[in-house]
């Protein structure tokens, strides 16, 4: 008895188990078991409680059924829900124990770690699930059942239709729940607390309007943005749901809108048609039953993918008749978010069917090449997979937020301390002197002073609220987006080639770029362009490729060299380009062995055809394929359609059909792929392609010269970082191979050890062969990668690349990408197969580095966040003498990435300076990223552009994604996107760093502006009984955030830029700043704290020395209260005007308008609101009448405004300039050499380097079994999987081999762990 | 070969903006400006101080306590609160000629007229003569809002009702005759106050606006009778009440009492023997707070005031030594030269 279990478990349950609150978990099992009955139960161990027991909910698929493509039993489906019990469990183990009735086969457990990502409380998500939890009682749908046609069946279901909503309110939900959402945040909230204390006039310090203002004019800024986001939303719903198909009702085809889709019709889809909803494809148009569809809107790969209906519908064509009669019942999974998982059974007849993704046509899939299929819907509107990855993605917070949060917190502390120091002053100066006074002031009736210091204490919460302000956290927003918005804008970062313009995704972690220390960058397609040119080749011994010139040098190919001119054939791909004019000679010419050699390109492949508006294309397995059949189209050998036995090639022109006899297909064992042909002269040849190495050990002996030569030039290919294939081929008797096929008819529908006998069959025949040659592929690399990197590494920024490629191809590009390099002190690699192994060589690196170095790493234990609930340990930076280097594979790391062992690992690692994890998976990227940002607590980035970098991209604190030709994925859930790797350089050095000095700065000044604000109210208490009168004029309260101050800060923190983009390239040192958190960190921020408690002092104490005793100049006395508010507001405002010129390195236009003009408007707002008029229209609102022009014609103000400013800032001038000759920071010397120099730094050059290493490539072959197969040969197709072994839950058809959301490079990232073809 | 025409529909904009290459002035905080700065504030500081520092020397103040804490004070029979219209006097002599204008200056000290609840208690509206708030006044104004017999104050409030309510009397001693210096006690408030702010119920006679309503308890006559000689300096607009109304930001304040400008004592206050005639009605003593008079005549920069000149001298004289302090580490230390 053979059985096997597979576990997934979902990451993201939330999508999984929609009404499930968020801390459940959903484990799915899968049993392959020809046995009646499975019972299960899933035992839970937490790690900080007993295990618990939980029923697995068992799916009978009880009778195995005689299904055309499967003797075994379907696979049962088992999946429970299990509910964590701690929300910050980190993880479960999670144990199955899997009962059969056969005592022998009973007890399989099976042990799987579950992960559980950290849960984030926050107010929103906490209501959330309150509001699940209390408010739908809903049960979850445990299967899905429908039946085809019968819509009565279907519709008691209640399954959800086809009417998607995205749009969040309507008209009448918009300003409630908008408003619930807005006031979840701590500021709004904090402000309508602030407004309710304002309504209790024995408590009310300030004017009901100080508070409104602000916070209407906030609250409505941000309700006009969410509902014009929403009415878009909206318009896009509508437009989709309005959208027609044709759908199968009452036995004839209606055009009906899509949200009118039910579960269960049967639709008709045409060419170039959207996919209307999860579609279980029951008929095509096209042979054996295949329909082509473009995913580009799930996943962004532009090339096709193959489905194919099961043949039991398959027969029922586009016959309406046989359709509406159709009443197959389908049984399949619950709605889930898997794009690349489906499983259910399709009942007809009595007689069950198994039914996987090969089956499913998506919602948002586009139907290509193909004129017609028909579908049953199975998933509507929101259960369809592509909505139900729409989910909300887990927001990111920047360090500054997160630093701000506690800021603010701690400012709440200090708000309630000064609020308690005055309210202590009142009550003392109650109990002294306002009981006395009571005859001027009589006392409210039932104040007492404690009672009355208690009331003081509200009122000056009321007042001093400046401390926190509404508009800081709007501010920080509007920054936020301006910084994010010149990335959309930066033509330098914008890639004409795609038309692609760098995007800034996420407008909310920008000042983050400025802080980075390690880059997590995924190979290919980001480092690499994911293109494969043809570059090189030997043929017979001859090398082509390479430019010669007279001395026989190499010459250098750049842009201009002449290319070789392939009109000649007028089926060549016109993008293809090769510089070596002797090999098309030599093509010409009809050199026999050269012929061979592109005929063998030309046939040896499992590239498909495609003829589009008279334009041939190829549709390859990999880009290595894909770039050796173009070669040989281009020479002469086009490679034009092939049909199940059959090959078509035009040869020189000439039309050439080869009966294909068999193709041996390509494996990661096997490393080469053979095909056997007969030419129409009837001569039977095998033509073979594959790793030098394996093709060497099968040639016959005669070649041995040949072998040296060819191995040479794989040497010096292999130096250039190319990646390399042997070519040979073989005559073959025809009775030999007559009996030959007999034997591989017998083998291949085998019961058992098909593959085994196979194997022998292929080794038998591919052997004796005669060496062609061989071909160098060029994996090219992006353009300015190594400059990039070293730019970045001079920043201080270290590059740790995490592919799922093979050891040495990763290793090479390591290479050529100027990460290691051959003066490096050490290169450790790291590849064993044991834990212990694996320990012991990352503790010899470790002391190898660092021989006097710790055995215990130094770790800094320390609380931060909120309320100092997080614990955090840092393990300090280690130094090292030296360059060192460390390779490590996947394999490995799953040990190294063990609780016990991650530390080791972490210090290892961090000495090194470049740091290559090959050969992982997206999981283990994640994994790394985490420990790196556990315990370095430092800011990480990930980069790439693959579905197998989103675990990374989503785990990094920035994620940007490579916006490439292809998936889109990556692009998808990134924060920022842009088309080239080099862009990385400007993104961070450029736009993080301005983004992070404009940030710091923006905070550091407004935290100034308004703490000297609110300092100068607290000074006054004691000059006004403690009686939280205010200082200032009510309006001037109002308006100073909002108005005075918002738009030079704000010119400030869009415009301001230490040294320009070009000297920033120039000294990557400048970056380094922002990865110390120097510019704002807890310290800067007591210092500003200092510096305002000067400011205040100086402005409260140095205009009330000045006024309190004398007159005005027409003997009136001076010291009222309005005009002494007047003049306080005006010393504050220019004080801080000042101030904030102090702070701006970079006056553009916009500041001097900005700051003028707001100083402007102060004087002409103050001047209006204090007239004649305004007074007379608003009696009781500005009180302030004639303030402005009875105290601003007196020169003792003015001068007492010039002290007052000049003291508050000649300080800071001295202090500052004295700091830059004393301990000068690197950012002041370079603003000190561009003075000097006056003249731009040169261009940033770009030189391509040549690497001269003499490494071998041990790069053969990248791609994995294709779909050739498959449309080859139709005898493949039906053949039966029953003899594949058991042992792995492989899906059933060949064409699952190819998971289409890996389909591109799916060897190339990472091979699944289990494939059946290995 | 065909050159590829590239779709370029997504390039951004090339202009100084979006492209962050706005044309800006970098200033540096160099030596070259910073030192140089630094004198030249300085000197400017010690000159604007010299001529505040002489300004404020030329001021002659003077400033008498009249409360009658001291035994010895002749006011001191008046400072029990339960003698009623009681009148002390105080004599001074002056030396020289008291220059004039000269202002006389009642002050008060440990006086809350900042506190916010006395500040806010008071009506807007009834003083600008809106009659609606004669019946009903501002529910700020309370305890003063309504009597006992819920007759509204008419002006309510605290600040209204603590109106300062001694009288002065300058009398210069010539050959032992009393002679009457004439005091001018218009335009002693702001000209908005006393013509936009404040302003009586256009009701004549103006006694009939207060009908139904009651004076502030403290008050010896009602507001339409502050005086009855002058109907533009009676009601809200008497010039006292103006003073009074204008609260003071500090605890210890001076308000102009009267201005005296007229007759033998335009020039100023001669030289010889005073007598200022006081009665004394306020009631300071219980809160602990002081009563004083105060002469002065002013300058260009105001009343005398100390301060100011000497913090310019100050702060002009740092500036200068900070200026020579930062030559010294300049010279020193120098611009470290770049690091390459």
């Amino acid at each position: 008895m053979k059985m096997s279990i597979t576990t997934s478990v979902s990451p993201s349950p939330q999508f999984y188990c929609r009404s499930a609150p968020a801390s459940a978990l959903c484990l799915n099992i899968q049993v392959q078991s020809s046995l009646a009955a499975v019972f299960a139960q899933a035992l839970c161990h937490y790690p900080e409680g007993d295990p618990v027991l939980f029923p697995v909910a068992a799916h009978d698929f009880a009778s195995p059924t005689p299904s055309h493509h499967t003797t075994g039993t379907p696979p049962a489906l088992l999946h429970s829900c299990l509910l964590s019990r701690s929300l910050r469990s980190p993880s479960v183990w999670v144990y199955v124990l899997v009962t059969l009735p056969f005592p022998r086969d009973s007890d399989i457990i099976l042990l799987t770690e579950v992960y559980y990502g950290s849960v984030e409380l926050n107010m929103g998500s906490l209501l959330s699930q309150l509001g699940l939890e209390c408010g739908r009682k809903e049960v979850k749908e445990e299967e899905r059942h429908l039946r085809a046609n019968d819509r009565e069946l279907n519709l008691s279901y209640k399954y959800a239709d086809n009417a998607i909503k995205t749009s969040k309110y309507n008209i009448f939900t918009f300003l409630p729940l908008n408003l619930f959402e807005q006031f979840q945040r701590l500021a709004n909230a904090y402000f309508l607390f602030l407004l309710c204390l304002q309504l209790i006039p024995e408590i009310s310090s300030l004017s009901w309007f100080t508070t409104v203002v602000p916070l209407v004019l906030v609250l409505s800024m941000t309700m006009a943005k969410d509902g014009s986001d929403d009415i878009n939303r909206q318009r896009c719903d509508r437009q989709v749901n309005n959208r027609k198909v044709e759908v199968l009702i009452d036995g004839e085809l209606r055009s009906e809108k899509w949200m009118d889709v039910q579960v269960g019709d049967i639709i008709k889809l045409e060419n170039n048609q959207f996919v209307t909803a999860d579609l279980l494809l029951l008929s095509s148009s096209e042979p054996l039953n295949l329909v082509y569809i473009e995913t580009a809107e799930l996943d962004g790969e532009t090339n096709l993918k193959v489905k194919q209906a099961l043949t039991v519908t398959g027969e029922l064509e586009d016959s309406i008749e046989k359709l509406a009669n159709f009443n197959g019942e389908v049984r399949c999974e619950p709605p889930n978010n898997r794009l690349d998982k489906f499983t259910g059974t399709l009942t007809l007849k009595g007689e069950t069917y198994s039914l996987d993704n090969e089956r499913v046509l998506l919602r948002g899939c586009t139907l290509r090449n193909t004129q017609w299929c028909f579908g049953l819907v199975v998933f509507g509107g929101p259960d369809t997979k592509l909505m139900q990855n729409c989910g909300k993605t887990t927001f990111k917070r920047t360090s500054i937020d997160r630093l701000m949060n506690v800021l603010v917190l701690s400012i709440f502390g200090f708000l309630a301390l000064m609020c308690l120091i005055l309210a202590i002053g009142n009550g003392i100066w109650e109990y002294q002197e306002g009981s006395k006074f009571a005859t001027f002031l009589p006392k409210q009736e039932g104040v007492n002073a404690p009672f009355s210091a208690f009331l003081t204490f509200w009122s000056y919460v009321i007042i001093l609220n400046t401390v926190v302000p509404i508009s800081l956290y709007v501010s920080v927003e509007i920054i936020r987006l301006g910084n994010s918005l010149y990335i959309d804008w930066d033509r330098k970062m914008y890639y004409p080639k795609s038309d692609t313009p760098a995007e800034a995704r996420t407008t909310t972690l920008n000042e983050e770029l400025g802080q980075i220390k390690y880059i997590f960058s995924d190979k290919t397609g980001t480092l690499t362009q994911n293109i494969m040119t043809f570059n090189k080749c030997s043929i017979n011994g001859k090398s082509y490729g390479e430019l010669l010139d007279f001395s026989g040098q190499r010459v250098e190919i750049h842009e201009k060299t002449e290319k070789v001119d392939f009109s000649w054939n007028n089926l060549a791909d016109p993008k293809f380009c090769f510089h070596d004019h002797s090999l098309v000679e030599v093509v010409r010419e009809g050199n026999p062995e050269v012929q061979a050699f592109f005929r063998l390109l030309a046939l040896c492949h499992t590239v498909m055809p495609e003829e589009k508006e008279g334009e041939l294309y190829y549709q390859a397995q990999s880009p290595d394929e894909g770039a050796l059949v173009t070669a040989a189209r281009n020479f002469g050998f086009v490679f034009r359609s092939r049909t199940p036995e059959s090959i078509t090639v035009v040869e020189m022109g000439e039309l050439v059909t080869y009966e294909l006899l068999a193709l041996l297909d390509f494996n990661n064992v096997r490393k080469r792929m053979s095909v056997i042909v007969r030419s129409p002269e009837g001569k039977l040849t095998l033509y073979c392609k594959g790793a030098d190495t394996i093709i060497f050990e099968r040639l016959n002996p005669s070649c041995s010269k040949l072998k040296e030569v060819t191995t040479e030039h794989l040497n010096e290919y292999a130096g250039d970082g190319l990646r390399t294939l042997a070519l040979a081929y073989k005559d073959i008797d025809p009775e030999y191979m007559e009996e030959w096929k007999l034997r591989h008819h017998e083998a291949s529908t085998a019961m058992d050890e098909r593959e085994e006998k196979l194997d022998v069959l292929y080794e038998e025949i591919e052997k004796g062969l005669l060496l062609l040659g061989s071909t160098a592929v060029e994996d090219k690399l992006q353009d300015g990668v190594p400059q990039t990197i070293e730019q970045l590494s001079k920043a201080d920024i270290k590059i740790w690349v995490l592919t799922g490629d093979k050891q040495e191809t990763a290793e090479n590009i390591g290479y050529s990408c100027n990460m290691l390099r051959e003066e490096m002190t050490e290169v450790f690699i790291v590849s064993t197969n044991t834990a212990e192994e694996v320990r012991k060589e990352l503790q010899t690196a470790r002391r190898k580095m660092r021989p006097d170095g710790p055995e215990e790493p130094t770790v800094t234990k320390s609380r931060s966040g909120l309320f100092c609930l997080l614990k955090t340990e840092t393990v300090a930076d280690e130094p090292v003498d030296g360059e060192y280097a460390m390779v490590i594979n996947g394999h490995s790391l799953a040990f190294a990435l063990e609780k016990d062992m991650e530390m080791e690992l972490l210090r290892t690692a961090c000495m090194c300076q470049t740091v290559i994890c090959c050969r992982v998976t997206p999981l283990q990227k994640a994994q790394v990223v985490e420990l790196v940002k556990k315990y370095k607590q430092a800011i990480t980035l990930a980069i790439g552009d693959g579905a197998n970098d989103v675990s990374m991209i989503k785990a990094a604190h920035i994620g940007v994604g490579i916006s490439g030709q292809e998936g889109m994925q990556a692009v998808l859930s990134s924060d920022f996107s842009f088309a080239q790797f080099r862009y990385l350089q400007r993104l961070l050095l450029v736009h993080g760093r301005w983004s992070y000095l404009r940030m710091c700065k923006f905070l550091r000044y407004f935290f100034y502006k308004n703490f000297t604000f609110t300092f100068v109210h607290f000074w006054y208490g004691f000059f006004c009984g403690f009686s939280a009168q205010t200082v200032y004029d009510e309006w001037f309260i109002t308006l100073y955030n909002l108005v005075y101050t918002a738009l030079p800060v704000l010119a400030l923190s869009l415009f301001d830029q230490d040294v320009n983009d070009r000297w920033s390239f120039q000294y990557p040192k400048l970056y380094a700043p922002g990865q110390l958190n120097q510019y704002f960190s807890k310290r800067a921020f007591v210092y500003t704290l200092l510096h305002s408690g000067y400011s205040s002092l100086v402005l409260f104490f140095i205009p009330w020395a000045a006024m309190h005793d004398t007159v005005r100049d027409d003997g009136k006395d001076i010291v009222d209260y309005q005009s002494f508010a007047l003049l306080a507001q005006t010393c504050l405002l220019i004080a801080v005007s000042i101030q904030l010129g102090l702070d701006t390195h970079y006056w553009t236009s916009v500041n001097q308008f900005f700051l003028w003009g707001s100083l402007c408007v102060y004087f002409a707002v103050i001047f209006t609101m204090y007239s004649n008029g305004m007074f007379l229209i608003f009696t009781s609102s500005f009180p302030f009448i004639g303030t402005a022009r009875n105290s601003l014609n007196q020169p003792n103000m003015w001068l007492t405004m010039l002290l007052t400013s000049i003291l508050c800032v000649l300080p800071v001038v001295a202090y500052r300039f004295l700091r830059i000759l004393l301990w000068p920071t690197i950012n002041d010397k370079v603003r000190y050499k561009v003075r000097q120099d006056k003249v731009l730094p040169p261009a940033p050059r770009r030189v391509q380097a040549r690497r001269t290493s003499t490494r071998r490539s041990g790069y053969a072959f990248s791609h994995a079994q294709g779909y050739g197969d498959l449309v080859t040969s139709g005898k493949f197709l039906r053949r039966s999987p029953k003899s594949r072994p058991a042992l792995f839950s492989q899906t059933d058809s060949p064409l699952a081999q190819t998971q289409p959301q890996f389909y591109r490079t799916i060897s190339e990232r990472e091979e699944p762990p289990l494939s059946s073809w290995d | 070969m065909m050159k590829e025409e590239l779709e370029t529909a997504n390039r951004p904009d090339n202009t100084a903006f979006t492209q962050q290459r706005l044309p800006a002035w970098q200033p540096m905080l160099s030596a070259g400006i910073v030192i140089p700065g630094f004198v030249l504030i300085g000197l400017a500081f010690i000159g604007i101080g010299v001529a505040l520092f002489i300004a404020s020397q030329n001021i002659t103040v003077l400033e008498r306590d009249y409360t009658g804490v001291e035994t010895v004070s002749d006011c001191y029979k008046c400072s029990n609160p339960s003698v009623k219209n009681c009148t002390c006097k105080l004599d001074f002599s002056l030396s020289n000629l008291f220059e004039g204008p000269v202002f006389f200056y009642y002050g008060l000290s440990n006086y809350f007229q900042s506190q916010r609840a006395y500040g806010a208690s008071k009506d807007e509206y009834q003083l600008s003569g809106d009659l609606d708030y004669f019946k009903t006044p501002n529910s700020a104004c309370s305890p003063y809002q309504y009597d006992a017999n819920n007759n509204p104050i008419v002006p309510c409030g605290s600040l209204a009702n603590s109106m300062f309510n001694d009288t002065f009397k300058l009398y210069q001693m010539v050959n032992g005759t009393k002679k009457l210096v004439p005091f001018d006690g218009k335009g002693i408030a702001w000209w908005t106050d006393y013509n936009i702010k404040y302003r009586n119920p256009s009701v004549t006679p103006l006694k009939n606006a207060f009908n139904g309503t009651v004076k502030p308890p403290f008050w010896s006559k009602p507001a339409y009778e502050l005086d009855t000689s002058d109907p533009s300096n009676n009601g809200f607009v008497n010039q006292d009440f103006l003073v009074w109304m204008r609260r003071a930001a500090l605890p210890d304040f001076r308000k102009l009492y009267r201005r005296i400008t007229e007759g033998d004592y335009a020039s100023g206050l001669p030289a010889g023997n005073y007598s200022l005639e006081i009665a004394y009605n306020y009631p300071v003593l219980s809160f602990g707070g002081r009563k004083k008079v105060v002469f002065s005549n002013v300058s260009w920069m105001g009343g005398k005031n100390q301060f100011l000149g000497i913090a310019y001298l100050v702060v002009g004289s740092l500036c200068v030594v900070m200026s020579m302090v930062m030559l010294i580490v300049y010279a020193k230390f120098k611009f470290p030269e770049d690091d390459k």
